[in-house]
């Protein structure tokens, strides 16, 4: 029963990933029609907005002691971060709390991103086959990992939550289950953000007459242009939203995972798995297949499963989404006509 | 004459073309290493080319940065250039510092990113191409092997660098091919003692295991350490290498009357685990009476800095430790860390011990002939290179000196300060018949030369 409980927590926290990512990159399907292969270099933006937001935070002044000696031999340096020397104990807790704080800086950073990647090379690629977009926004997504690795090296660079929620919660006692079921709180927390995130935009899309127009365009862009109402304009900010979703997402999971330049990829293939079991186009379609995808990728973790399919965790995913297209071409909640030739 | 003349149409044209290159390349499948260019290699100018084949791309491009850095600095040094490192405590040695064999060091390099046919192409360009005599470098057992199958082919001397799977020099050994990096049976040899010290004979371990080369045989030689001292495997769980989110792995753990993990994990998935592992309150976690513990086989410091504060306390062992306080090491450290500011890994060590290694075997053998080289590196006896009193076995070309088992540094000083030697194994605690792993060497293939 722990066992289980722990392994619906994991899928729950993954399928929150899965769902923040692939919500973004439906949106942009949605919208734009852009099948967009650079979504997983947005994550990992995102990701890497929390690494540079930690070593703004952390700069060092370097001062020489010349009365000893590094080990080969050269003046030894005593680093001390700025925000400790001026700022005391505050200074080393907006350190602590530097994930957060770069939760904030993350939403007009990746706005500017998207908007800045929508203008300037996706919509050059509108009207042009799928195959087109694939090919340039896949280019984009290894540019800017080479880019990034250039300047942050291959390894991954480890993030910490804040001090309080850096264990894990006795989440057994909570719920009667006894106290050796713990669960990390930063996965806690990420779930509740996930929803949290999804909830916002299908507001932002539900109730603001903004997003009224935008989903007023996902289904006729040509009417809508005709009232007079630029719904270019309007779908590439949604493009930028899409964007600071997945930096959202890549963000918060710095603590999880310590991040690296090829994080993006790692869950690309996944993220469109996910988008095309839920249907090309559908937010909830892909929320719903995040979370579904999510659960079923960690019980088939488990060892009793495992043991009577062995290697089962490896190809669940893949499975479902064969089994679902041949079932139903449009995915779980897609519209009917998309994607079904 | 045409074709009509001599009877014949399209088809027959494509049964008789098809048939001729069967016929043709029936030989070459029957020959071994036929497929390969039979290289040699041997230099006829004033200069000596290596060819140094390290990830410059992909997940350990970090290491092969460092590892590049080492085989630029032994060059360096090979030609009498800068402080002159470890040749001036390698012993014995003949290395004058005037290149090898009277002739400058220059060399090419190649990215393997950790693929095993992307490290066989860039080896063979490096030897077809570049004129290579000797490949050396790489981060991962996987590359390793396949590397050392394509130099024996060709006629080059391979010499190893990160490796630690026991296949390198067990099952997949070659006759062309070296290693100086320590293997996963003597991780478990130096651990098993330190273990039993630190935790007592009565534990249960629950191992998740990278599923390739690398990871089966640390299990084996981890679990084969263990039970011998008595302790439990509860469960072993291969995962994905790459997995990235490995709490699906870890949560199962938690509830399975376990209390130690080791995770036969390198590189990322190492720091994934790790980090993850410490998320889920493992360390903090008390079962059956005692304190849950976690071991990490195979340590790097490069890969360590990843899991940030995570790798405190946790033991593991290591092929060499810039900390090490003998004349070699310093030496090392001292070259290195003037040159490019920051201490070298025990990637850059191997391959900067490597290099050194190849020269002087070519000086005492007085040729490049693969043949010469491997029989002066055949039970060759050494010292100052930072591991002790040191002997590449002859009967299966590895490297035998002591182990490190380290910890985790609790208050590191700097950024570098990561891990804390805790014991330096004794090489004949380490040693074992090489008859266990199976395997034939071979005899060494000379080229052309």
């Amino acid at each position: 029963m722990d066992a289980i409980f722990l392994q619906i927590l994991n899928g729950l926290d993954k399928g929150g990933a899965y769902a923040l990512i692939a919500l973004g990159l439906t949106l942009a399907f949605g919208t734009l029609g852009v099948v967009n292969f650079a979504h997983g270099a947005l994550f990992m933006l995102g990701a890497f907005c929390a690494v540079i937001v930690n070593k703004l935070l952390s700069l060092e002044h370097v001062t020489i002691d010349p009365t000893k000696l590094s080990p080969w031999g050269t003046p030894l340096e005593i680093r001390s971060s700025y925000l400790e020397t001026y700022f005391g104990d505050f200074g080393l807790v907006l350190i602590d709390y530097s994930v957060p704080i770069a939760i904030i800086l993350t939403i007009p950073i990746m706005l500017i991103v998207g908007v800045v990647m929508e203008r300037g090379l996706i919509r050059h690629f509108y009207n042009r086959p799928h195959a087109d977009q694939i090919l340039v926004t896949f280019g984009l997504a290894i540019v800017l990992q080479e880019i990034v690795k250039h300047y942050f090296g291959a390894n991954p660079i480890p993030q910490t939550a804040p001090e309080i929620v850096s264990g894990s919660a006795d989440i057994g006692s909570w719920i009667g289950l006894g106290a050796g079921v713990v669960y990390p709180w930063w996965r806690l927390v990420y779930f509740c953000f996930s929803g949290l995130v999804i909830f916002g935009v299908f507001a932002f899309l539900k109730f603001t007459t903004f997003g009224m127009v935008v989903r007023a365009g996902m289904h006729d862009r040509q009417t809508v242009a005709l009232l007079g109402i630029n719904i270019e304009k309007r779908f590439t900010i949604v493009f930028g939203l899409a964007a600071v979703v997945a930096g959202l997402a890549g963000a918060m999971y710095t603590p999880i995972l310590p991040p690296d330049y090829h994080i993006g990829m790692d869950f690309l293939v996944l993220s469109f798995v996910v988008v095309v079991v839920g249907g090309m186009g559908s937010l909830g379609g892909a929320v719903a297949a995040g979370f579904l995808l999510g659960l079923l990728q960690s019980f088939a973790s488990m060892n009793e499963i495992k043991s009577i399919i062995p290697g089962i965790d490896q190809i669940i995913i893949y499975l479902v989404a064969v089994i679902i297209l041949l079932a139903r071409p449009r995915g779980l909640m897609g519209r009917a006509g998309v994607m079904e030739d | 004459m045409s074709f009509k003349e001599i009877n014949i149409n399209r088809r027959r044209l494509l049964q008789v073309g098809a048939a001729a290159g069967a016929g043709l390349a029936a030989p070459m499948h029957f020959m071994p290493g036929a497929h390969a260019a039979n290289s040699c290699n041997l230099p006829t100018g004033d200069t000596v080319t290596l060819g140094f084949n390290v990830p410059q791309t992909g997940p350990y491009a970090d290491e092969g940065a460092d590892e590049l850095r080492a085989y630029k600095l032994a060059v360096q040094h090979l030609n009498g250039e800068g402080d002159g490192g470890m040749l001036n405590t390698f012993k014995p040695s003949v290395l004058k510092g005037n290149g090898i064999l009277g002739k400058k060091v220059a060399y090419v390099t190649g990215d393997t990113q950790t693929k095993s046919d992307a490290a066989r192409a860039s080896a063979k360009r490096m030897i077809e191409k570049d004129g290579a005599i000797m490949i050396t470098g790489g981060s991962s057992s996987g590359v390793a092997i396949a590397v050392q199958g394509l130099c024996q082919e060709a006629g080059i001397i391979f010499m190893a660098g990160l490796t630690h799977s026991n296949d390198t020099t067990g099952k997949d050994k070659r006759a062309n091919g070296f290693r100086h990096f320590f293997n996963a049976y003597m991780s478990g040899a130096a651990l098993g003692p330190v273990l039993e010290k630190e935790y007592g004979k009565q534990r249960r371990a629950y191992h998740l295991t990278a599923d390739y080369t690398w990871g089966w045989t640390q299990e084996e030689s981890m679990k084969n350490t263990t039970e011998a001292l008595g302790w439990e495997t509860v469960k072993t769980v291969k995962t994905p290498v790459g997995a990235g989110d490995f709490s699906q792995y870890i949560t199962p753990v938690l509830n399975s009357g376990a209390d130690v993990l080791i995770l036969n994990h390198y590189g990322k998935d190492m720091i994934n685990s790790l980090t993850q592992a410490v998320q889920f309150g493992l360390r903090d976690k008390e079962v059956n009476g005692k304190n849950f513990e976690i071991v990490v086989p195979l340590f790097s410091r490069l890969m360590a800095q990843g899991a940030g504060d995570a790798i405190k306390g946790i033991l593991g062992s290591t092929n060499w430790n810039w900390s090490l306080p003998d004349e070699g090491s310093q030496a090392f450290v001292k070259s290195f860390g003037a040159e490019y500011g920051a201490p070298p890994s025990m990637a850059a060590h191997t391959c900067y011990v490597q290099t050194l290694l190849y020269a002087n075997a070519c000086e005492m053998a007085g040729t490049f002939s693969p043949q010469g080289v491997a029989s002066s590196l055949e039970g060759f006896k050494f010292d100052g290179m930072g591991n002790g009193p040191t002997e590449y076995r002859a009967s299966d070309h590895q490297c035998f000196k002591d182990v490190l088992v380290v910890r985790g540094n609790e208050n590191p000083t700097s950024p570098y300060d990561l891990l804390e030697v805790v014991e330096v194994t004794p090489r004949s605690q380490v040693e074992y018949d090489p008859s266990i792993f199976g395997g034939e060497l071979g005899p060494v293939n000379n080229g052309n030369c």
